[in-house]
């Protein structure tokens, strides 16, 4: 499952080989570890906008070294480019360059973060062209960067500040390691909700998760990253996938429930789970997904409709339930997938329920919100997986590789990372959006 | 009532877990006792958010055990996520084992011993303990104890080839040699059950265990294991002329008039199960669910060696006993468990309660015991069906009729077990 690749070129001989050949090198990327430093040198604030001196004020209280206009010779870890407030394109030369100037000090694995606004059909053509504008730049500076660095934007709704707790909590994530696969992306903050966790090392601390499909995969990994951010998790899949469910809760000392999803009744027995054995039910993964791929000329109604029941339908009937039950503050995060957006060949049932999950959480977001809560999905690209090693090798590689900004796979823990935040009290103020989680890729399951 | 017996307070079924049963040399062929009770045991950790946790004791054993597993509760529990600082104890009552070590568990509860306890037990007839023959084994211990060459020659001298047949275990009677199948037989035709008869209760049991899978009973019941996810016994598909084309199996010196064959008697069997008992606080304060009460238990043995009674008629004679102790008649029950080592040892059993010579004569009665409502019996199916691995049986029926007693909300449940040796336990559970 490992990708042999990345590993042969950044070490030993192979690596100089792969130099000298002028392969392409993917590069290891900065991930999440306990207790490291939020950004691996100092960052850079560009942008005059008014709300600069608060969010300065912010990453020094944050223990950042911060720097305005220039870094000189020193070591970047991030790039942060306030662009909320420009009104034409004509505005965006000067921060744009000057960010260039910066860009060959940024560090492997630094970061690149933009803060806008959303362009609306109702803004001044001028003021429409530099916002949807910032969307094109900072995708392509994602797609200049090297060294597992890694470009992404936030996007502020109305007259929203940048210091809002959720515009906060995602420039924390995109500034870490958390966001490690996340690239070329942009976080929509809708209202100035949210609340930053007392500690920043467990930020779900006293939370009760709920993770369906949860046996293996991107699930297992979802839960244990709960677990690691402080949540209480139960842990659910089919009763088939039983055993390997039980290692998953046993490791993080959460609990097992076997469950098919697609009965009528998943979602009171979720809830029943939950507040009987742990007191509440605070967030829902809904990561339970399963591929029957065929070509649409060959699909049979079997490989459709089990593909639809499980991945969408499931989902639909539980979240009416979580709604009825009027669980307070509840945060239900579900998977996406780049399929659903891109489409994929072969995958048209699949497609079909992944591009639902996104249509379902933008719908659902009002009503989730009227309880405190919210709903997001997560669209993972190509994720090293026991499903993704199925696929023949050369498609694999290249799948991996050749696609995403950052040549080759995520892994099922960066899935997980960009569920962990979405799922924090700290991000209620997204809501009903679809972050992507594939390197700036568009392919993948 | 006692002043002591005041002071003693309910032990509560919290619930259960096995592993799927498996016909024997199948698919847990190469399992050994420890790896599938770890997995019985792994998965009602899982279920139940137990990891860490010191529970008071566990509790159980195998029939068919090798002597290297002398601790096996022990070993097992150490190989699982439950706090190292769980003391176990192996238990061993023959197919009785489970519930002699539940029912055990839930008497230190009830007298503030224990606030919790794990009891079950697990058996395979697949990696079965297989010994080195007497002769061979008599010859080694005379080698062990030599000193001189010449003395170690000569207890060399004494082994003979024959001896090096091994020793494996089998399901007869140390004291009568005959099988279980065959005692089980005379019996059946004492209390005249037919052949019939017997073949209407195995299918029974096989359609209440499909229908009990069917509705997703045991979704909370089991964790599968090494790739099975249902009993492999199991054939719901079954109907009374398949059942019917069978032959005689044992019996077979009573000619046409044997009626016990392989669908209508347990086959050998693997598997695990476990069950979790604690006092009512216990449950409370790691918000666990109640399902039922472990109200009584009660051992009984017979006399089959001379013939007074058949080898698996003891639970008869236990029934009789606990039903006074509690004041209830055999019609009080909502559920019974009647293990079904064999249709015939079911049918015999029901017939001795229902005949007013045994009542009276054997049990003491005024009257007979009665009939009992048969839409009441294994109504999720048992043993003909699921397959009975000897030690894990018990804690297959305690966990099954405490969830179907909770589901029900009222009510209690009567369980019986025969075993090997002439013994046997029944318990009531009462619901909550």
């Amino acid at each position: 499952m490992a990708d042999k690749y990345l590993e042969l070129v950044n070490s030993g001989f192979t690596k100089k080989l792969a130099a000298t050949l002028g392969l392409p090198r993917p590069a290891v990327l900065r991930r999440h570890v306990p207790g490291a430093p939020l950004v691996p040198g100092v960052v850079l604030l560009l942008g005059e906008s008014s709300g600069a001196q608060a969010l300065a004020d912010v990453l020094l209280g944050w223990g950042l070294e911060v720097r305005r206009h220039s870094a000189g010779q020193e070591r970047l870890g991030a790039i942060i480019l306030l662009l909320d407030e420009l009104s034409c394109p004509a505005e965006l030369s000067a921060p744009m360059l000057l960010a260039g100037s910066a860009l060959r000090g940024l560090v492997p694995g630094g970061r690149v973060v933009s803060f806008s606004r959303p362009a609306l059909a109702t803004d001044a053509p001028a003021l429409a062209a530099v916002r949807q504008g910032i969307d094109g730049t900072i995708r392509s500076v994602g797609r200049e960067l090297r060294g597992g660095a890694t470009a992404n934007g936030i996007v502020l709704t109305d007259d929203l500040s940048p210091v809002v707790p959720s515009a906060l909590a995602a420039l924390r994530f995109l500034l870490s390691g958390r966001s490690a696969y996340v690239d070329g992306q942009f976080l929509t903050i809708s209202t100035d909700a949210g609340v930053a966790p007392e500690q920043q090392g467990a930020p779900l601390a006293g939370k009760v998760a709920v993770v369906t499909g949860a046996a293996r995969g991107i699930g297992a990994a979802i839960a244990n990253t709960l677990h690691r951010d402080g949540a209480t998790v139960v842990v659910v899949d089919v009763p088939a996938a039983g055993d390997a469910l039980a290692k998953v809760a046993n490791k993080i000392s959460g609990t097992a429930l076997q469950l098919d999803i697609t009965r009528a009744d998943a979602g009171a027995k979720i809830i029943e789970h939950a507040i009987s054995r742990h007191g509440s039910l605070d967030i829902v993964i809904h990561n339970a997904g399963i591929t029957r791929d065929k070509l649409l000329a060959n699909m049979d109604a079997a490989r459709w409709d089990s593909v639809i029941a499980v991945n969408i339908s499931s989902q639909l009937a539980m979240n009416e339930a979580f709604l009825a039950a009027k669980l307070s503050g509840l945060r239900v995060v579900s998977l996406a997938s780049t399929s659903g957006i891109a489409g994929n060949r072969g995958q048209s049932n699949y497609a079909a329920s992944k591009g639902g999950v996104i249509g379902m959480v933008r719908a659902s977001a009002a009503a989730f919100a009227e309880a405190g809560g919210s709903i997001n999905a997560v669209a993972p690209g190509f994720i090293e997986t026991e499903m993704t090693a199925k696929i023949p090798v050369a498609t694999r590689t290249v799948a991996r590789m050749l696609m995403p900004s950052l040549m080759q796979g995520g892994l099922p823990i960066d899935v997980a990372e960009a569920i962990g935040f979405l799922a924090s009290d700290a991000a209620a103020g997204i809501n009903g959006r679809t972050l992507r989680v594939c390197g700036q890729s568009l392919v993948g399951a | 009532m006692s002043q002591a017996a005041q002071s003693i307070r309910p032990a509560v079924v919290i619930g259960g877990n096995r592993i799927p049963f498996a016909r024997s040399n199948g698919a847990y062929s190469h399992a050994s006792n420890q790896d599938m009770l770890t997995a019985a045991l792994d998965g009602l950790v899982a279920r139940f958010g137990l990891q860490g946790q010191r529970i008071g004791a566990v509790s159980g054993g195998a029939v068919l055990k090798h002597s290297k597993d002398f601790n096996l509760m022990r070993e097992s529990v150490l190989g699982t996520s439950l706090s190292a600082d769980t003391p176990a104890y192996d238990v061993q009552m023959a197919c009785a084992t489970g519930m002699e070590a539940i029912g055990s568990l839930a008497n230190k509860i009830k007298l503030g011993q224990l606030e919790s306890g794990i009891g079950g037990g697990v058996d395979t007839t697949s990696d079965a303990p297989i010994a080195v023959s007497e002769g061979l084994r008599q010859v080694l211990l005379e080698l062990s104890r030599a000193r001189s060459t010449s003395a170690k020659l000569k207890a060399l001298s004494k082994f003979r080839p024959r001896d090096l047949a091994p020793n494996a275990p089998g399901t007869g009677e140390p004291r009568t040699g005959m099988s279980m199948g065959d005692h089980q037989s005379i019996t059946t035709k004492a209390w005249n059950i037919t052949r019939v008869a017997q073949d209407e209760l195995a299918l029974a049991s096989h359609k209440n265990l499909a229908a009990a899978y069917e509705r997703n009973f045991f979704d909370d019941l089991i964790t599968p294991f090494a790739g099975v996810t249902k009993d492999t016994n199991l054939r719901g598909d079954s109907t009374l002329e398949k059942l019917a084309s069978l032959k005689p199996a044992f019996g077979k010196n009573l000619g046409a008039e044997a009626t016990m064959t392989a669908g209508n008697s347990t086959p050998l069997t693997d598997g695990a199960s476990v069950v979790l008992l604690g006092s009512e606080d216990f449950a409370r304060q790691h918000e666990l669910p109640m399902l039922a009460n472990f109200v009584d238990f009660e051992a009984a043995a017979v006399d089959f060696v001379h013939g007074a009674e058949g080898l698996l008629m003891a639970p008869a004679y236990a029934v009789a006993r606990i039903l006074e102790r509690n004041n209830l008649t055999l019609q009080d029950f909502d559920f019974y468990e009647i293990h079904e080592a064999f249709a015939g040892t079911v049918l015999s059993t029901l017939a001795a309660w229902e005949d007013a010579d045994f009542c009276k004569n054997k049990l003491g009665l005024d009257a007979p015991l009665g009939a009992i409502d048969r839409t009441k019996l294994n109504v999720n199916g048992s043993s003909l069906a699921a397959g009975h691995p000897f030690a894990a049986t018990g804690g297959r029926l305690v966990a099954t009729l405490a969830k179907m007693l909770h589901e029900k909300g009222s009510g209690r449940g009567l369980i019986s077990v025969c075993a090997a040796g002439g013994q046997g336990i029944v318990a009531i559970l009462e619901a909550r």
